[in-house]
């Protein structure tokens, strides 16, 4: 480590000395912190999956086909809970993905300068709002709004009932609501990461397509969407992280009822609202450890799902430096 | 640029072939322009509906919390049902304590881990750390209330702050540690060299240099952590678990902000309604003073001509 070599005379060799053992002490400090991080991970996994170990053994593969959740008999399957989550994000990811990539087109290609940290600002701000806030918003605002007209107005005027997703009564609480607060919680995080990807393709390639004679929005299809196009699709699949594991919105949102329904106006359940709504009341060891179960193929599917989000990102930025030199 | 082309030669009346094909270009060319104006305004309606979801949410914070605001919001403690009156003392209380653990927690680790980041920079550790706190910073932050409830609430038996605390602290330790990583990432080669070659030690010109150097970027980003995490309620349903009751604490139950609007928001009374939206109020505004400080923060780094 130092490379300053010992001179003659005792002070100086004393605090050489000492600069020696504290950069030791240093070093394996700022180590020790490092490896707090994949430890917490590695804690995380192991006392989740010691928790839910029970109700997998038990259960077995079962645990996440069987339709039946019940405490009090003592059946546990958590299908109704992955449905619902899956179903939710792909709404949220189907309604925030063309308004996120159409906000931060419009920011990198068309936006005058003074306006561009405005509206991004206001984009990410987003954000910065708490989940349980956006389910306050979304009891006293959106489910009206939907219970009114937005839910019979799909249903009757557009007869879209015929497609089997929006039958059924309209209550409010339903897969449909929280895939709507989904897709708002999930744009700002879709966005900025596009933004980002997206300014970071050279100018060279949009002054390239218009001299050849494109308009903005072939130069756009044509050569700024397919240079960041991996890099959105990073950015999407990192807000379907987001959107897997959104609790305290959802759980207000989406009626908690442990059935699969193909109506969308329907209420569902997701695991985290399922792990929100019943943990602390966790009537039995076989019902906790269910629970447990339910958080452990969270975590799995969450840490999966941000592995390969990373490594997307991650491998543009690398590809955008690389190819810039 | 605009140098202009000389005439190659006399100009010639065109061929019928060339009059067909230049008829044929303005016509693709107008469905062209078109279709570029479409798309063009596409993406301005797309930029104005992501943004009006943002404003109907502060219309309604602003209309509907305003109007429950009072003196006795700060000050008293919340009443049962039935009750007029009444405020939520003891949930900002308990906020602002839960961020003190956090940060006690997560400030510290995140800190560190942010500092091997930069100096080990390409190291395989390194590069794991760096992908694994990504990977932690995208975790549902329920998994991580239930990890606290089976690490620090299952063997003690109740609920606790520091449990809460704890938990929220560990949703931080990913940010900080990159937001570290960048700030100390662009400190000058030079400012290090010069003072190694002064004779410091090299743990002292990490902390004394390059982390004071880093400092102003280094508490933005601490302070844009904690207001990520001050509106976090799913870790705390477990763990802090909310208190009725005026507690300060750290072994017992304590109340929180956000927790306090999720119970008033689903129960079925107006009053408690209202409440909620004034405690929404009360936290989105205490989120913003944090990270309006962050930016001032920022700016007056950027102002004094240090970072990128």
């Amino acid at each position: 480590m130092t490379v300053v070599e010992a001179r003659e005379g005792d002070g100086a060799t004393l605090r050489i000395h000492g600069a020696a053992v504290g950069d030791r002490v240093y070093a394996g400090a700022i180590t020790f912190f490092a490896l707090c991080v994949p430890l917490l991970l590695l804690a995380i996994a192991w006392e989740l999956g010691v928790a839910a170990w029970p109700a997998l053994h038990r259960f077995g593969f079962g645990f996440l086909t069987s339709s039946e959740w019940d405490p009090v008999k003592g059946e546990f399957g958590a299908a109704p809970a992955i449905y619902g989550t899956i179903v939710s994000s792909i709404i949220a990811l189907l309604l925030a993905t063309p308004l996120a990539l159409g906000v931060s087109l419009f920011l990198s290609e068309l936006a005058p300068r003074w306006l561009r940290q405005p509206v991004g600002f206001l984009v990410d701000l987003l954000a910065a709002i708490p989940s349980v806030v956006y389910g306050l918003w979304g009891i006293f605002v959106l489910l009206p709004v939907l219970r009114d007209p937005v839910m019979p107005f799909l249903r009757d005027t557009l007869h879209l009932d015929t497609t089997g997703l929006f039958t059924g009564p309209a209550y409010g609480p339903s897969m449909l609501a929280a895939g709507i607060i989904l897709a708002i919680m999930v744009l700002p995080y879709i966005a900025s990461v596009s933004r980002e990807v997206l300014l970071a393709v050279p100018r060279s390639q949009r002054e390239a397509a218009l001299a050849l004679g494109a308009t903005r929005w072939e130069a756009i299809r044509g050569a700024v969407l397919p240079y960041a196009r991996s890099g959105i699709v990073g950015g999407i699949i990192l807000g379907l992280g987001r959107a897997l594991g959104e609790t305290m919105a959802v759980t207000m949102l989406i009626g908690n009822r442990p059935e699969i329904t193909a109506s969308l106006f329907a209420p569902g359940y997701t695991m985290a609202s399922l792990l929100a709504n019943e943990f602390s009341e966790a009537s039995s060891d076989a019902h906790l450890s269910a629970l447990m179960a339910v958080g452990f193929v969270l975590f799995l599917i969450t840490v999966i799902v941000n592995a390969i989000a990373r490594w997307l990102v991650w491998q543009v930025s690398r590809g955008a430096s690389g190819r810039a030199a | 640029m605009s140098t202009a082309i000389p005439p190659l030669s006399p100009p010639l009346r065109p061929t019928l072939r060339q009059r067909a094909f230049s008829e044929r270009t303005q016509r693709t060319l107008r469905r062209r322009r078109v279709v570029n104006g479409i798309m063009l305004g596409v993406f301005v309606v797309a930029a104005v509906v992501a943004v009006l979801p943002l404003i109907f949410i502060f219309v309604h914070l602003i209309r509907l919390g305003v109007g429950s605001l009072s003196w006795d919001f700060f000050t008293k403690m919340p009443t049962p049902v039935g009750e007029a009156g009444g405020g939520l003392a003891n949930a900002i209380v308990g906020t602002l304590i839960l961020i003190g653990v956090a940060s006690a927690v997560g400030l510290p680790v995140g800190v560190g881990s942010g500092l091997y980041l930069a100096e080990r920079k390409g190291a395989s550790l390194a590069n794991g750390v760096r992908f694994l706190s990504d990977v932690l910073n995208g975790l549902p932050s329920i998994v991580m209330g239930i990890f606290a409830w089976q690490f620090l609430v299952r063997p003690v038996g109740h609920f606790s702050a520091l449990a809460g605390g704890v938990a929220l602290g560990a949703m931080m330790i990913p940010m900080v540690a990159r937001t570290t990583e960048e700030m100390v990432g662009v400190v000058p080669v030079a400012l290090r060299e010069a003072a190694l070659a002064l004779g410091y030690p090299r743990w002292r010109t990490s902390l004394s240099i390059v982390l004071r150097t880093a400092s102003a970027g280094i508490v933005t980003g601490a302070l844009v952590a904690i207001a990520r995490i001050a509106g976090e309620t799913a870790p705390l349903l477990f763990t802090a678990f909310g208190n009725q009751f005026w507690s300060l604490s750290l072994r017992q139950p304590i109340a929180a902000l956000p927790l306090q609007i999720f119970s008033y928001a689903i129960s079925p009374y107006d009053a408690w309604h209202s409440l909620a939206w004034a405690g929404a109020l009360v936290l989105i505004a205490l989120i913003f003073i944090i990270s309006l400080i962050a930016r001032i923060a920022t700016r007056a780094r950027f102002s004094a001509g240090g970072g990128d």
